[in-house]
């Protein structure tokens, strides 16, 4: 049987997937990652509970929501919460597993930059910043990053350290006394990195089928660690790529028939 | 005793040149017609406080109204950038701006720390980040029973709030349901609180699910229907992630963006008169 086409960008957010656990608790950013845990959900981890940090517990989205606050995503949860009792009780308060990030760039130890590239104070490009993603990466019990992998995305050095992974690797993150246990996989559009037990630094451990270690070593910024056993990713399943593409962003708004006709402002308008 | 007022009235009377303005609503009930009037008003000098600045402060920091923001995640969410924060961070367009900048568990703290009447918040954040070196309003503190090292920050108490939410009944008791954020943390924890509302109804209560925010903690209630867009009000729309996606191209040049307020905010003369006009022009 000849296995189905797919583009590389499906392949990370497949094996993404396949890392969640089938009861999974997963604080979800908008993207990829909702991407990953949407399948999850829908084919080898039905019990997954996600989490996106406008304070919505346990959604069950039918489509693919553009924002993390979507009406989708509150109306499909068992609960919704304040922002504050989001980041301090359920996030700092150790009940999520498994955090999702994704950054502008990443280190050999897996910490990311996502707000600046350049000087702090009159950076080349304003990213958007932290977000959520400090404390995910301290308090979720792992993380999991997902980035395409090229030398401007993977580099020597950060121009910022928003979100910290394996810090300066050896014993470093847990000087920071920090609860979560960190990174423990980087997967991208070649591969899988993983942090050494030792060192923290990030080891080169799969790559998805018809890639080249030469390849991924080229995109990095410095020099990758490969690992001497490199496993090949299980390309994505038929029915997985069916999950995947059936996945359907969130449609239109309602908004235009509720305008009133031209010039009558709110509150004028009879009730 | 809450006021019943229109939006113009209620803005011109507490939003003055150097107050601190927190303008909450967690990608939902975002009270972009409060925005709009502060820009027609051409309230500048302002500080603008919000989690995500979203299209709303983008506006308001394109067209001139901030001095200062304070903000923790400044994207445009599910789309990108948003370009007239990034110019005035960027290039000092349309002048230079002093950014405050934390994560979102840090506002959040800050809003609850408010609301709390505490001078500060006390939580585990941004341990091993760079956010320490550039923001010194970021400190740390060791905890007096167990040693722990702590993270504080200064608690936000703006001058004015201002949220929208879904209803409000005749005695100004105000209900929202859906994602809240951190909308009552910001009107407790704010001097005066404008809350803009979709209706004004005869009564509201929590039996029947939703939030209530009794009334001596509103200081105004403006009717403004379809406020919210193009953010949403749970019950009543959706978001328009069409125009967020728009957003880019209506902002990415200064010039293009400043055509584009004159046209659609500046010469409105409230918030319905600049929704028809975006439907006149197939933009919702």
């Amino acid at each position: 049987m000849s296995e189905p086409a797919y583009s590389p960008e499906e392949m990370m957010v497949v094996a993404a997937s396949r890392l969640l656990d089938p009861d999974d608790v997963v604080f979800i950013g908008i993207g990829l990652p909702s991407k990953a845990a949407n399948l999850a959900r829908q084919s080898h981890a039905p019990d997954i509970s996600m989490i996106y940090e406008s304070g919505t517990l346990d959604t069950k989205p039918t489509v693919l929501p553009l924002s993390i606050g979507d009406p989708e995503l509150s109306r499909t949860a068992l609960a919704v919460v304040s922002v504050p009792e989001m980041f301090n009780y359920w996030l700092q308060g150790g009940w999520i597993r498994t955090g999702f990030l994704g950054a502008a760039q990443i280190d050999r130890f897996a910490n990311l930059n996502s707000t600046v590239i350049g000087d702090y104070r009159r950076p080349k490009v304003r990213l958007p910043g932290a977000g959520g993603a400090p404390e995910i990466a301290g308090f979720c019990h792992r993380t999991l990053v997902l980035l395409r992998q090229n030398p401007k995305t993977f580099v020597d050095t950060l121009d910022f350290v928003t979100t910290v992974g394996m810090v300066r690797g050896g014993g470093s993150r847990r000087e920071l006394d920090l609860p979560g246990r960190g990174p423990e996989a980087v997967i991208t559009d070649l591969g899988i990195l993983e942090p050494d037990a030792e060192t923290g630094e990030l080891v080169l451990t799969h790559l998805h089928p018809g890639v080249s270690a030469e390849t991924a070593i080229a995109a990095t910024g410095w020099p990758l660690l490969v690992a001497e056993s490199l496993d090949t990713t299980q390309a994505p399943t038929a029915k997985e790529l069916e999950i995947l593409r059936a996945l359907v962003p969130s449609g239109a708004s309602n908004f235009a028939e509720l305008i009133p006709a031209k010039g009558r402002g709110p509150g004028e308008s009879p009730r | 005793m809450t006021e019943f007022l229109e939006l113009a009235t209620a803005v011109k009377r507490y939003v003055k040149p150097g107050c601190s303005v927190a303008a909450e609503g967690f990608t939902h009930l975002i009270p972009h017609a409060a925005g709009a009037e502060i820009i027609r008003q051409g309230i500048r000098h302002l500080e603008l406080i919000r989690m995500t600045p979203d299209i709303i402060f983008d506006q308001m920091i394109g067209m001139g109204c901030a001095d200062k923001v304070v903000f923790s995640w400044g994207g445009n969410p599910g789309v990108g950038s948003l370009f007239r924060l990034r110019d005035a961070y960027e290039h000092g367009v349309p002048h230079e701006i002093e950014f405050e900048e934390h994560a979102h568990a840090a506002m959040a703290n800050a809003f609850a720390a408010g609301a709390a009447g505490l001078p500060c918040a006390v939580f585990k954040g941004y341990r091993g980040t760079q956010y320490p070196e550039v923001n010194p309003k970021i400190r740390f503190i060791e905890c007096p029973f167990t040693g722990e090292v702590l993270t504080a920050i200064p608690s936000h108490r703006p001058d004015v709030a201002i949220v929208h939410a879904q209803r409000a009944d005749r005695r100004g008791n105000v209900w929202m349901t859906g994602i809240l954020g951190v909308q009552k943390e910001a009107i407790l924890a704010s001097e005066c609180s404008i809350v803009t509302v979709e209706e004004v109804v005869e009564s509201v209560d929590e039996r029947s699910g939703g939030t209530v925010i009794p009334r001596w903690a509103v200081d105004v209630v403006c009717e403004a229907r379809l406020g919210a867009f193009p953010s949403y009000a749970e019950g009543y729309y959706d978001r328009s992630n069409e125009f967020y996606q728009r957003w880019g191209e209506i902002s990415k040049d200064f010039d293009g963006f400043r055509e584009w307020m004159e046209r659609y905010v500046v010469s409105t003369d409230d918030f319905g008169q600049y929704l028809a006009r975006l439907k006149e022009d197939g933009y919702v």
